[in-house]
């Protein structure tokens, strides 16, 4: 018989709940996971991981384009839909058995089903049910309840996604064909990098959004280049958005939109819905429970702690940033707390943001409008990529690296990329922010030449008396 | 060749000091026994003098500098002639000066054991981690790194750990009204709202620690929560004393040489002295391993200052007149208000006197000065009733009540202490015997 009571039982085995239990594993703690489909969850299967494959597709389809550039000559440049999705799914399916041999070695119970709080035994053990289509399979009893289920893409009324004219994420990650005519709701990370993808690739897509500008989370300098950008490579955009009503044909979808106080009808072959997501608060067991669930989130306190005592919830379950990494790292916070050891609360303002658009995104901290908004006295420092030596020699010069400091501390209270590659150079700035680094380590610090992480040094110095090369 | 100097070791329990001046510049010439610089210690402000002779090639940290390790080099001494090196040589053969040793007491043997966590170790560049931004809020709010405990990895002091002490009005809310995350948010709202809670609420300022008041701190703690204290009080007619006093001051030249004026205090120096005398079990040290009993009165009389409190030293208060004593009391009180007591003037008694007569206060109960046993707490002189062989008269009386260190001393002995004292006092002739 297999073993059913453990130190730690985890719901969900996405970035946050395979996270927590390989850390629990680590400590000496018995562990279960409980996944219900996939071993890696949204991220690694229908989100951060399958898109950045679609999306290195169409950088590879941006630069067979652009080859006579560097001195190439090439005929006819086609590409296979399937083929490049198919690429996609292989590379989620490599990493998901990669987690699940990771599991394996650490020698986490892995439970295959749905995960449910059953209340309490004698003892004072948690029960978690666990039960495969619809049927109960068994009982684990465990000190300590991690929830880790996740969350889904939010449906707005009446654009409820449907699978064949309405998409959600998902479908949109697996195309059959390419749609001729596109429309994207929602602006934000996932939105804009559809919005790449599907444009590099040479769907006409349209892209809206209901605040007054894309990207509404980024610094509006960077949003305003981004959207700069994307309407260069023909991505209607439009802002301040009122949907109205959607009417399908057979084959097409029709969506009527305010904009700026006037009427617009908009045909289109697909829609994406990418407006969001709520976590997966439901079937879980909370009902009855004293734990707390506010606009589809768990409520936890600083140690991910529900309010009923041994369950805690962590990643995109407890509430925003929806983000992987965030995720894990509640799962370590939350494992090393279970286990006795000193941990510090997450703080928001230290964790990064990437969106794989082109040109791609990436932020972490204030925004030059939230500093001030908050009452710092701030300086600013702005690179351009156009004046970045190896940017020029990729042929990459659309961007900006932009920092904040405060004036008072010299703390680097945020800093705002646009460009190539600056999704794998925001964590020069998040250790210097984790690390408490004011502007005077980081103007002493040698960057290597030629790097386009350069830039992010002469964005420093033009913030303190200015920049060598601009 | 060129010498380093480093910061000494004034007293036996320094560890770090501040240095408040220096008293020679870059360049000029310096004799052995030349005072280099003011340095202020645990207790109190010191001259240090040079050990080498030469020129002060460079002074390598700037007056003001606070919570300097002792060990650290802080000037160079070159000879005449030669160039002083820009940075420390890490040569082998580079002459390093040994710290000033510690000034030894006769006691500070013995106390090594009782005082082990207020030590005499050297100890070497015992660096500050501390994150570069927590550095400079610190610098900026004249917080001194070395009063915070870091709770960053492996104790690193971060800006929250320096923002925990010196909440700013600006930064703080900053934080609340930021984060986004919910649960986030209540958290830091809360930990705002129990500092603020924990403070007292309202505006205040936020003054740093004096050297002596983490000393002050630090000692008393370790009193308390290492050494089971009793207590016992007795009351004590002081007609007798105070006919004594006036009788004995009437004898004292008005002015000049030889003029002396005993205070009560005085007189309780040299009862307790005798007391201790003949009952030598109260004038001793308890450690792990054995009772130190000591064969001299050492009375540490504690004296306040404006920032702090300090005990200068009566040394074999039982062999001395109460005149010696009354003139060297107010010599060492005078030069303990200006800060300018020696080490030795200040550290190794063996019994304490703490006397709020002067404030009027009814009774109190001191803390056990460690590594002492026993410390003796003076309230006010006032007219009483009482009862003398069942008939109502009026006397001036006193009550003191002796804390004790129970693992040295019991209550019987400390009650025996106590009649021994009294008896001194009531019978003050066996003061000038």
């Amino acid at each position: 018989m297999n073993q059913t009571e453990f130190d730690i039982v985890v719901l969900g085995g996405g970035p946050g709940g395979y996270v927590a239990a390989l850390r629990a594993a680590q400590l000496g703690l018995s562990v279960a996971l409980v996944e219900a489909k996939h071993l890696g969850g949204i991220c690694l299967n229908w989100g951060c991981v399958p898109t950045k494959a679609l999306l290195r597709a169409a950088e590879i389809n941006h630069l067979l384009h652009d080859v006579q550039e560097y001195g190439f000559n090439v005929g006819d440049i086609r590409f296979d839909i399937q083929k490049i999705v198919a690429r996609s799914r292989a590379v989620s399916k490599q990493l998901s058995m990669g987690v699940s041999h990771l599991l394996k070695k650490a020698k986490v119970s892995v439970f295959e089903g749905v995960g449910k709080l059953n209340g309490k035994e004698a003892g004072n053990k948690w029960k978690v049910l666990v039960s495969q289509e619809g049927k109960n399979s068994l009982t684990l009893t465990t000190q300590h309840v991690i929830l880790a289920t996740g969350a889904r893409a939010r449906s707005l009324p009446g654009l409820e996604p449907d699978g064949v004219l309405v998409w959600s994420y998902k479908e949109a990650l697996i195309p059959e064909k390419l749609p001729q005519k596109l429309l994207i709701i929602g602006s934000g990370a996932i939105g804009t990098e559809f919005a790449s993808f599907y444009r590099a690739m040479g769907s006409d897509v349209t892209m809206l959004e209901a605040a007054p500008r894309i990207l509404p989370a980024e610094d509006e300098e960077i949003s305003a280049i981004a959207q700069k950008e994307f309407e260069k490579q023909g991505i209607r955009i439009l802002t301040g958005v009122k949907l109205g009503a959607l009417k399908k044909a057979k084959d097409s979808v029709t969506l009527q939109v305010d904009v700026a106080g006037k009427s617009e009808n908009i045909t289109t072959d697909i829609v994406i819905s990418a407006v969001g997501i709520v976590g997966n608060v439901e079937n879980i067991g909370l009902e009855g429970t004293k734990i707390r669930v506010n606009r589809n989130h768990v409520l936890i306190d600083a140690h991910c702690r529900t309010d009923e005592a041994g369950v805690y919830a962590i990643g995109d379950l407890a509430g925003p940033p929806w983000l992987a990494h965030k995720a894990s790292h509640e799962a370590v916070l939350c494992v090393e707390a279970i286990a006795g050891k000193e941990v510090h609360p997450l703080n928001v303002t230290k964790i990064p943001g990437c969106t794989y658009c082109k040109p791609q995104i990436a932020s972490v901290g204030y925004t030059e409008a939230r500093a001030k908004e908050v009452g710092y006295d701030i300086r600013v420092g702005k690179f351009p990529l156009l004046a970045n030596g190896k940017a020029v020699v990729m042929g990459e010069t659309t961007g900006l690296v932009k920092v904040i400091f405060d004036r008072q501390t010299g703390e680097l209270l945020g800093a705002h990329m646009i460009g190539a590659d600056v999704t794998e150079m925001i964590q020069g700035y998040v250790i210097a922010r984790t690390g408490e680094l004011t502007e005077a380590e980081l103007i002493e610090t040698i960057f290597p030449h030629p790097t386009i992480s350069e830039s992010m040094h002469e964005a420093v110095l033009a913030a303190y008396g200015g920049a060598l090369h601009f | 060749m060129a010498t380093e100097v480093l910061m000494p070791a004034l007293s036996p329990t320094m560890t770090e000091g501040k240095i408040t001046r220096w008293l020679k510049k870059e360049g000029d010439k310096v004799a052995s026994g030349d005072v280099l610089a003011e340095i202020e210690t645990d207790k109190a402000t010191m001259e240090f003098e040079s050990a080498e002779d030469g020129i002060l090639g460079r002074i390598l940290v700037p007056q003001g500098t606070k919570g300097i390790a002792v060990g650290v080099p802080i000037a160079l001494i070159v000879q005449k002639g030669e160039a002083v090196p820009a940075t420390l040589p890490k040569d082998p053969a580079y002459v390093t000066s040994k710290p000033s040793p510690a000034i030894e007491d006769k006691n500070v043997l013995y106390f090594s054991g009782a005082s082990s966590s207020s030590g005499a170790v050297v100890s070497h560049g015992s660096r500050i981690i501390a994150s570069p931004l927590a550095r400079r809020i610190a610098k900026e709010k004249g917080i001194d790194l070395a009063t915070l405990k870091g709770s960053g990895p492996h104790g690193r002091i971060l800006r929250r750990d320096v923002e925990a002490l010196a909440i700013s009005s600006k930064v703080q809310p900053a934080v609340n009204t930021t984060l986004s995350c919910e649960h986030a948010s209540t958290q830091q709202t809360n930990q705002a709202a129990l500092l603020q809670e924990n403070l007292g609420g309202g505006s205040y300022k936020v003054v740093p620690h004096t050297t002596m008041r983490k000393v002050i701190a630090r000692r008393l703690t370790e009193s308390k929560s290492t050494i089971p204290h009793f207590y016992v009080s007795v009351d004590v007619e002081l007609d007798a004393l105070l006919a004594l006093r006036t009788q004995l001051n009437s004898l004292s030249n008005v002015e000049g040489a030889g003029a002396f004026k005993l205070s009560v205090n005085d007189m309780l120096i040299k009862a307790s002295a005798i007391a201790l005398k003949q009952v030598p079990e109260v004038n001793a040290t308890y450690t792990e391993e054995a009772m130190v009993l000591y064969d001299n009165v050492d009375i540490s009389v504690a004296v306040s200052l404006d920032d702090g409190l300090i005990t200068p030293i009566i040394r074999q208060a039982e062999l001395k007149s109460l005149k010696t004593i009354s003139l060297e009391a107010k010599e060492l009180i005078s030069r303990a208000r200006a800060g300018k007591l020696k080490p030795e003037e200040f550290q190794g008694g063996t019994f304490s006197i703490s006397n709020m007569g002067m404030y009027g206060v009814k009774n109190f109960s001191a803390v056990v000065n460690p590594p002492q046993s026993a410390i003796l707490a003076v309230s006010a002189a006032q007219q009483r009733a009482v009862v003398v062989h069942g008939e109502l008269k009026v006397a001036t009386v006193m009550t003191v009540t002796l804390s004790v260190d129970h693992r040295a001393v019991d209550g019987a002995t400390a009650a025996k202490w106590l009649a021994a004292f009294k008896a001194a006092v009531q019978s003050p002739m066996t003061l000038v015997l």
